[in-house]
């Protein structure tokens, strides 16, 4: 155990060393996308009968906590890959479900880190509630979970910084955005309504936000349903690469 | 003494290369082994092979008795390695980065040992610096820190010296030998052979991926060189017919083989009988290199000039 809390504690202190960049750095941009779309639309859009600003906050605190949990494993792992440092944990005697839990959890960690950094300072713009804080809660926690595990498997597999550049700008960053966090999937036409549907990142920002106003596009029920065979999926596919070696030992 | 290293038949292919081609080796608990061989011969990938880094295709290796693929958890404990390459993680102090090291191997509180590794390694003054900051040999000292923090039995240096200073590496390698002393197992890959005559008690040498030689140092170095006399004649004078046959002509010098010390007094013997004016006269015993040399090219060792006898 106490090899794994080490790598735990390592990977927590690599990130809070770099506060600035990981933490305070997410929390300001999306301080900025709320201020922007705030001005413009509070007043012109309401969504399920809520304030455009209360209604963005959850989702921009949910897209906090997705992106940096994915960045924080991705970029540890990718470090440490083209530094040549990854053999300081490969030498070690860690079991791979161990390495997996370290990495997720710290990455998990930096997302919630984040996300509660947003909600301190973009809860001052419109009254919120917690109608059902135990879904803010939980949502908030596989959501992490599913994105450090998909960091991981990103990390892995890229073997120089454009790939997983890539990884983020052309999958996870299009994920996010088009998951609800600026809008209500009811106001999209058909089609996109029905991709949207397609889009595991939807389910979560939706659940998540249900535990503040409960209310939601789809029944919160399903988005957990969705969110746990998601976080399944990812983290038995991690934890497959792990074991194999994929790309870490040859 | 039990078998601290044990390399059984191993083969590793990187697609069409096979950088192990059936390797096996024995290193005994205490022994002071050198693997050397030229650039690709498979040292490193041996060396990966051992410490879990590279899956070996076939064949088997352990560590102390405990298999490197079925018992890894348990073989990496009894590991340390030096990593060739200078890699660091460079978010951390020094302290640190060996504060974290002793907890992967589930040590804590290892604050003593890591001071004693610091003093041995000369680094206790940048023990707060960040790795960052510190010269190329200063990280490369951290990296031997770094493997000897949970205490190894066995000490993998993977060209540990490379671009160290000669101060650092006669301060390295008095403390890598106390440590074989207190009965740590050392194997060594470097590129200088010297220090691999000096330091090792065994050697095995590698060549594209097979052991072309596997002895100790002394057997190594009577078996494949022996001592070779060294002459320079007046201008012109060729050697008497067979001794000139036997012998090799180089910048104006006969290097004549010998089999042993007592052929010496015949040789001169036929000089003086054949009118032979001799100018300089050199006794040479072959060393490491000259062996490797030879074992490289495929053929017998010629002494080219190493140690005066």
């Amino acid at each position: 155990m106490i090899g794994f809390r080490t790598l735990l504690y390592k990977e927590l202190l690599r990130f809070w060393k770099v506060g600035f960049q990981t933490v305070a750095a997410p929390v300001l941009t999306s301080l900025l996308y709320l201020l922007i779309f705030s001005h413009v639309l509070e007043g012109h859009a309401t969504v399920n009968g809520i304030h455009y600003t209360a209604f963005l906050i959850p989702g921009l605190v949910m897209m906090s906590v997705l992106q940096n949990a994915f960045s924080n494993s991705s970029s540890s792992l990718i470090q440490a890959k083209v530094m040549g440092s990854v053999v300081f944990v490969l030498l070690p005697p860690f079991s791979y479900v161990e390495f997996y839990l370290a990495y997720m959890l710290a990455a998990m960690l930096r997302g919630l880190m984040v996300g509660v950094g947003v909600l301190a300072v973009t809860g001052w713009f419109a009254p919120l509630s917690a109608a059902a804080p135990l879904w803010i809660v939980v949502f908030a926690v596989i959501g992490g979970a599913i994105m450090g595990s998909l960091g991981m498997i990103a990390g892995i597999w890229a073997d120089k910084f454009d790939q997983l550049a890539g990884f983020q700008n052309f999958l996870i960053v299009p994920l996010t955005m088009l998951s609800g966090v600026f809008y209500s999937i009811h106001s999209l036409p058909g089609f996109w309504q029905k991709l949207s549907h397609f889009n595991p990142l939807f389910y979560m920002i939706d659940g998540f936000r249900f535990g503040f106003f409960g209310v939601s596009d789809v029944a919160p029920l399903t988005s957990l349903i969705v969110a746990s065979a998601c976080f399944l999926t990812v983290a038995t596919a991690t934890l497959y690469m792990l074991r194999s070696g994929y790309k870490l030992r040859y | 003494m039990g078998v601290a290293v044990s390399v059984q038949q191993v083969v590793k292919c990187f697609g069409g290369l096979r950088a192990l081609d059936g390797v096996s080796l024995n290193i005994t608990e205490g022994e002071f082994f050198g693997l050397l061989g030229p650039n690709g011969a498979g040292k490193t990938t041996l060396i990966s092979c051992l410490a879990g880094l590279v899956r070996a295709t076939s064949g088997s290796l352990s560590v102390m008795g405990h298999d490197v693929a079925a018992d890894y958890r348990a073989s990496r404990r009894l590991l340390g390695v030096v990593p060739q390459e200078l890699v660091f993680d460079p978010f951390f102090t020094v302290r640190e980065t060996l504060q974290i090291q002793s907890g992967y191997f589930g040590i804590r509180d290892n604050g003593a040992w890591i001071d004693e590794i610091l003093e041995n390694l000369d680094l206790t003054a940048k023990a707060n610096t960040n790795m960052r900051r510190l010269s190329g040999g200063m990280k490369r000292r951290v990296l031997v820190a770094q493997a000897l923090v949970h205490k190894p039995p066995v000490i993998v240096l993977d060209e540990p010296t490379a671009g160290v200073d000669v101060e650092l590496r006669q301060g390295l390698w008095s403390f890598i030998r106390r440590l074989n002393q207190e009965g740590h197992t050392i194997i060594l890959t470097t590129h200088y052979l010297e220090e691999a005559e000096t330091l090792c008690d065994r050697i095995a040498m590698l060549k594209q991926g097979k052991v072309v030689a596997l002895d100790t140092t002394r057997n190594l170095l009577s078996r494949y060189a022996g001592h070779a006399l060294i002459l320079r004649l007046d201008n012109g004078t060729p050697l008497p017919g067979d001794l000139c046959a036997r012998a090799v002509y180089t910048d104006g010098e006969w290097v004549v083989r010998l089999g042993g010390l007592d052929e010496i007094e015949p040789i001169l013997a036929q000089l003086r009988l054949a009118g032979c004016r001799v100018l300089d006269l050199r006794l040479v015993q072959a060393d490491l290199e000259d062996v490797f040399v030879s074992l490289m090219q495929g053929n017998v060792a010629t002494p080219s000039g190493g140690l005066a006898s």
